[in-house]
């Protein structure tokens, strides 16, 4: 501050280590000052009355130098050109000259280095003397910067937190990346258990895989079962109007009204967007317990229930259902054939109703 | 204990002596998994038993397994990026060391539940230094000494290493153990060492 003061206050007169008439009086502010920037500030730089590089910071000079080695030398070759030249003042807009420059001391600038890559820096400047003195500093884009013009540990002032920064950076994306593998492996493992499982997540049912599961053990264990096929109507009218979650209700409710109207043995699984499957167990023959009659009953009381109006929303939703019904006679590939059929005629017939297999 | 902790162990293992020594280890050590995530919590005992299973697996003593894993933590390709986080801590290997005491500090940076042990760096003398490190479980002072060791390398600098014995302390249930390891510096510049670019990037 000192030296600044003094500056001020000094007659006019240039600027300069080597232009001065009085040594002993006009070198030492400058010198004391240029010593001490290089020190706390290597990326500064003090510009002459017309904006000429005149003094610049070790890591200034890496920047602007070209990488002509030992920087001193890249220093030497830039002292002398126009900063205007070198950078571009990209905010506040409009700085071409050097009074404009002089006009935005203390305020937050945003630079492009013309050449390389165009890396942007951010700075600050002071007036000093006949000239200014300007600070620079990489900001966000220090990455780009240090890769770009080689920076190691030394070029940074012992207090600035580049290489926190950098370390951070480094550290924060070794860990994402350790989370993100964390991440990706919990994501095969839900997938795996997703096609392991036998319930239907939408509505609690058993699924297609645990109709196979269940088919096959009865198949082994030797008839008495019949199983229904069930396939919704008018539920695509339901989701184009009132939109999927009011499907997803629909779905919800058939589901319970199936559960409510089986026994707790029998299978009730969705297996597609809108199938149904049961299996109805202890089913002695179409003539005996659980027969003929019954099934029909069965049938019709799940179609009568399933056409009372769902409320979504205040609004009731109007569906049915058609039924295809077959004893469980023969391997399971036959008797989801004759069950399909038997749907299928169902459905042909009008739908609303159900149909025995032939 | 971290997950990253038992990680660097299975890293080592797997790397060094191949997978299937490794499942061996697992199978000698009573564990459920072979494989540790590096973003969970293990109990501290799984370590413990992990860390004797494979002293017994490879047939070296407790320490020469830990001070092997220190090297292959500074040393192998497939950890680079650690090797790159410590060598943020300094531009030269005394600077470094100085470092070694906000090293909790800077680990926490990255992984913020990641415990490491506290460590606390004396000047004894010109070139001369003990470093002391605290932590729940015995051990880790051996880590460091193969790290260390490793790191000189890294930086060209030529020093002399040696582990001064384990205290502990607390009471049972909170015990910990002080391990003192002390540093002669040889040489600073004995060699040219490996370059750090600061610009790289490891891949994790």
């Amino acid at each position: 501050m000192d030296a600044m003061r003094h500056s001020k206050d000094a007659r006019p007169r240039r600027e300069g280590p080597d232009q001065t008439q009085n040594p002993a009086e006009d070198q030492a502010p400058w010198a004391e000052m240029s010593a001490l920037l290089d020190v706390f500030c290597p990326m500064h730089v003090f510009l002459g009355p017309q904006g000429e590089l005149r003094h610049m910071g070790a890591t200034f000079a890496k920047l602007v130098g070209g990488g002509i080695e030992p920087e001193a030398q890249g220093a030497q070759q830039a002292v002398g050109r126009r900063f205007l030249d070198l950078f571009e003042v990209l905010r506040p807009r409009g700085a071409e000259t050097m009074a404009d420059l002089r006009a935005l001391a203390g305020e937050k600038l945003s630079l492009r280095l013309q050449k390389g890559s165009g890396v942007t820096l951010k700075g600050v400047l002071a007036p000093f003397g006949d000239g200014v003195v300007l600070n620079l500093s990489f900001g966000i884009s220090i990455m780009d910067g240090v890769r770009e013009f080689d920076l190691s540990g030394s070029d940074f002032a012992a207090t600035d937190l580049a290489i926190e920064m950098l370390y951070l950076i480094e550290a924060k994306s070794v860990a994402m990346g350790a989370s993100r593998k964390l991440n990706q492996r919990l994501q095969g493992a839900k997938i795996a258990a997703e096609e392991q499982a036998f319930t239907d997540t939408l509505t609690g049912l058993k699924n297609r895989r645990a109709v196979d599961h269940v088919l096959s053990r009865l198949i082994e264990r030797g008839g008495a079962f019949a199983v229904m096929q069930i396939d919704l109507d008018y539920f695509k009218a339901v989701n184009d109007t009132h939109g999927h979650p009011a499907g997803d209700h629909v779905l919800q409710q058939v589901a319970r009204i199936l559960v409510e109207e089986t026994r707790r043995g029998d299978c009730v699984a969705r297996v597609g967007g809108d199938e149904f499957v049961l299996i109805l167990d202890g089913v002695r023959g179409l003539d005996g317990e659980r027969g003929r009659d019954e099934l029909a009953s069965i049938a019709g009381r799940l179609i009568a229930r399933i056409e009372e109006p769902i409320f979504w929303r205040g609004a009731p939703l109007g569906i049915s259902a058609s039924i295809g019904i077959a004893p469980g006679e023969g391997d399971g590939a036959a008797l989801f054939d004759r069950v399909d059929k038997a749907l299928y005629a169902a459905k042909h017939a009008g739908r609303a109703q159900f149909r025995f297999a032939a | 204990m971290h997950g990253l902790i038992n990680r660097a162990i299975q890293g080592f293992v797997s790397d060094s002596f191949g997978t299937s020594r490794w499942r061996a280890i697992c199978r000698g050590a009573r564990l459920e998994v072979d494989e540790f995530e590096a973003m969970l919590h293990y109990e501290d005992a799984l370590t413990e038993r992990l860390l004797d299973a494979v002293a017994a697996e490879i047939g070296v003593p407790r320490e020469a397994v830990l001070e092997d894993i220190g090297t292959y933590l500074v040393s192998n390709p497939n950890v680079e990026a650690l090797r790159r986080l410590l060598r943020f801590g300094g531009e030269n290997f005394v600077e470094f060391l100085h470092s070694l005491d906000e090293l909790p500090d800077r680990a926490r940076l990255a992984v913020d539940d990641l415990g490491l042990p506290t460590l606390e760096l004396r000047e004894v003398e010109e070139r001369r230094f003990t470093l002391s490190c605290r932590f729940s479980i015995a051990g880790f002072g051996h880590v460091l000494i193969g790290m260390l060791r490793t790191l000189a390398d890294d930086y060209g600098a030529l020093v002399f290493l040696e582990h001064l014995g384990v205290e502990q302390i607390g009471a049972a249930d909170r015990a910990e153990a002080i391990e003192t390891i002390e540093i002669t510096i040889i040489e600073t510049a004995f060699a040219a060492g490996r370059r750090f670019d600061l610009g790289a990037r490891a891949d994790a």
